[in-house]
């Protein structure tokens, strides 16, 4: 065992859990990266050791499994000092709007599983008395969009959750953050035409991520530009943004 | 379909672009195509890394395998950047043994292009210092090349433009270094045989190279600054210095095209005086300088590219052989001050023995030109290619986007081997990118 501090990332693969896990690891933190694919996530971890001489283990999490959830807490030999999840799931709107299985899907892959995870690791960080939690949700979540409303919907549940969990945990010494990205150029938006000067790469997030537990933030834009824009989306008159096609 | 361009933004070449995450659909996307290169950062200036068909983008591949502090060793990854390298292992002790000038560079494309240095007449290329690459043929196998396995498919690779398959992965030694600062001496010359003169003078400094004033003629042609470089120890840096000093992030990016007009010869004029005074100025005496500045100076200004409009640029860099040098060398200086659009941007360095089949460095002298692309650019180079040729010499495939195939196969005799080997590891000319058909390829009837 280390004494150096440790964070776990839920959702390790994902282009902004690696760029997380590398700003953690470059902070000197201890990193597990957690994954439905452990093969996957084995040359993050060596990466990691290897560039910051730091120790990276991985473990196996699938978010929609919740009945493992308990299991998956418990079988940590350690409760880590930080947890983040970047689990989510982009899915498809128009398919969605029929398929109920997928629509399912991302509901659940963007708020019951990330929410119900981190709920549980509140509790076991507030037992402890300390802790930071952090949930990567969305600016999508900040209004309903014709265009991604059933993604969008999930995140608005989960920043909900998020919200709550920061009231409550505060009192009891754990910090809650959530951080909602913007465009990032990721596996996840590729070939989704995204607005340049609003777009920023996965490193800029895991900086950012990284800030923000460092100084204990609440609730974080990656990019500060999207405070602004997502101000303006959420003041219009419903009467006029639902006649918007985006 | 998505249009691609080189770093000097000419050709602009529409082609399939692929982000492959895994090894495995690396070797789908060579299967799926007649015609396909890899893509690292994309710094190469002309055609060498836009796929005759398609682009495999590499950039993904971007993770450390293992490090070895103990000896330097390192096994990566081919999308991963010079600049993260020297970021990430600089403040342990580590530095690549040869950079080019600009760090922005994946290691996939230093080896293909077997990419030079500032201390190429005494250090070899970026070649050298690689001992095993992992490579995916055109055939579909992955193997293995070392100086020890398949031998001749390393010597082709290193320098042979991708054109032997995808780089996937390399072992290679980093250079054990105190600290991150370079103790610099600047030497100004005031023609071209002054300047040479410096240049094997400097011979035994680790780093050494020489800023040509292109505006500069008559009795100044060739009025130069060299800049010589050491690793600093410990014991150069003041007290309150860090040993490695914090990476800095561009400073001022180009934010659009400039109008083609910025850059005429009393803009360039004017810029080459007052940086050959400034450096004049502090010639002499030792200093110590950041590695960052020291080499990689145009790096400080992103997409520095862009300063030569829409229609994009040419870089000319030649190599010629030591003998005679001097007089071929005067008379390209001689016909590129005439024109009046002198270079930007000019560069005159040593070079030694090249590592394999194809890399670019002969024992001679480099010249580094721009020009941006306009009127009568492109037969006025084809002027200078015929001086090189006669010298015996050659251009650097990473910065071409114009050459001859006489020229190409004057200037690489080990050609024919490399187009063996290169035969034997991929017979379906599964491999190929733009500049790979200008000029290698077999015309298609």
């Amino acid at each position: 065992m280390t004494s150096r501090k440790t964070v776990l990332v839920l959702g390790g693969s994902s282009d902004i859990g690696r760029a997380t896990a590398r700003a953690f690891a470059k902070a000197g933190y201890d990193v597990g990266l957690a994954g439905r694919d452990v093969a996957v996530l084995e040359p993050d971890a060596a990466d990691l050791q290897a560039r910051y001489n730091i120790e990276a283990k991985i473990w196996a999490f699938n978010a929609l499994d919740t009945a493992s959830f308990q299991s998956f807490v418990g079988s940590l030999p350690s409760l880590p000092d930080v947890v983040i999840s970047i689990v989510g799931l982009l899915g498809v709107q128009e398919n969605a709007q029929n398929d109920l299985d997928h629509a399912a899907t991302i509901m659940r892959s963007n708020y019951e599983g990330p929410a119900l995870i981190l709920g549980l690791f509140t509790e076991k960080f507030l037992a402890r008395g300390n802790g930071t939690i952090v949930g990567v949700s969305s600016v999508a979540g900040d209004r309903g969009r014709a265009s991604n409303y059933v993604y969008g919907s999930a995140k608005a549940g989960f920043s909900a959750f998020l919200s709550g969990l920061r009231a409550r945990a505060s009192r009891g010494g754990v910090h809650v953050i959530t951080v909602k990205p913007g465009f990032v150029r990721t596996k996840m938006t590729e070939g989704i035409k995204l607005i340049g000067p609003l777009t920023v790469e996965p490193q800029i997030a895991g900086n950012a991520i990284l800030d923000a537990v460092q100084k204990q933030r609440d609730v974080i834009y990656v990019s500060e530009k999207w405070r602004l824009v997502m101000l303006v989306i959420k003041t219009l008159p419903e009467a006029i943004f639902k006649k918007l096609k985006f | 379909m998505t249009l691609v361009t080189g770093w000097g933004r000419f050709p602009v070449i529409d082609t399939e672009i692929s982000r492959p995450c895994s090894l495995a659909a690396v070797g789908e996307a060579i299967a799926a195509t007649a015609g396909a290169i890899a893509r690292g950062n994309g710094r190469a200036y002309g055609d060498a890394a836009i796929g005759a068909r398609a682009t495999i983008a590499m950039t993904s591949f971007d993770r450390i395998r293992s490090f070895d502090p103990a000896t330097g060793r390192i096994r990566l990854e081919a999308g991963v950047l010079l600049s993260d390298l020297i970021e990430t292992f600089g403040p342990r002790g580590f530095l690549p043994f040869v950079v080019p000038g600009t760090r922005f560079v994946s290691v996939g494309g230093a080896i293909a292009a077997d990419v030079h240095g500032k201390n190429h007449h005494c250090e070899g290329g970026f070649g050298r210092y690689v001992e095993r690459i992992l490579l995916r043929t055109g055939q579909g196998e992955t193997i293995e090349v070392s100086r020890e396995d398949h031998s001749d498919v390393f010597s082709a690779t290193v320098g042979g433009m991708g054109l032997t398959g995808v780089i996937l992965e390399a072992s290679m030694r980093l250079r054990p270094v105190e600290t991150g600062w370079i103790r610099e001496r600047i030497i100004s010359a005031s023609d071209l045989t002054a300047a040479m003169r410096a240049l094997d003078a400097g011979d035994s400094a680790t780093y050494s190279v020489a800023w040509i004033d292109c505006a500069a003629r008559g009795s100044e042609l060739g009025r130069s600054l060299i800049y010589l470089g050491e690793h600093a120890n410990r014991g150069d840096l003041p007290d309150d210095t860090d040993e490695f000093p914090t990476g800095q992030a561009p400073g001022f990016s180009v934010p659009i095209d400039f109008p083609s007009m910025t850059l005429n010869r009393y803009s360039i004029r004017a810029f080459n005086e007052l940086y050959y005074r400034k450096g004049a100025r502090r010639a002499g005496g030792d200093h110590v300088v950041s590695l960052y500045p020291y080499f990689f100076p145009l790096d400080t200004i992103g997409g520095w590219n862009r300063i030569y409009g829409r229609r994009g640029f040419l870089q000319h860099q030649c190599v010629i052989p030591g003998h005679g040098a001097r007089e071929v060398l005067g008379d390209i200086l001689e016909r590129i001050t005439r024109r009046g659009d002198a270079s930007f941007l000019a560069v005159l360095k040593k070079l030694g023995q090249g590592e394999g089949l194809l890399s670019f460095p002969l024992p001679g002298y480099t010249l580094a030109l721009d020009f941006p692309l306009r009127g009568d650019i492109l037969s006025f180079l084809d002027e200078i290619d015929r001086l090189v040729v006669a010298a015996g010499g050659r251009l650097y495939l990473a910065k071409d986007a114009r050459q001859s195939r006489a020229t190409f196969e004057a200037g690489y005799p080990d050609l024919p081997r490399f187009n063996a080997i290169r035969q034997t590891l991929d017979p379906e000319g599964k491999i190929r990118s733009r500049l790979s058909q200008r000029l290698f390829d077999e015309v298609q009837p």
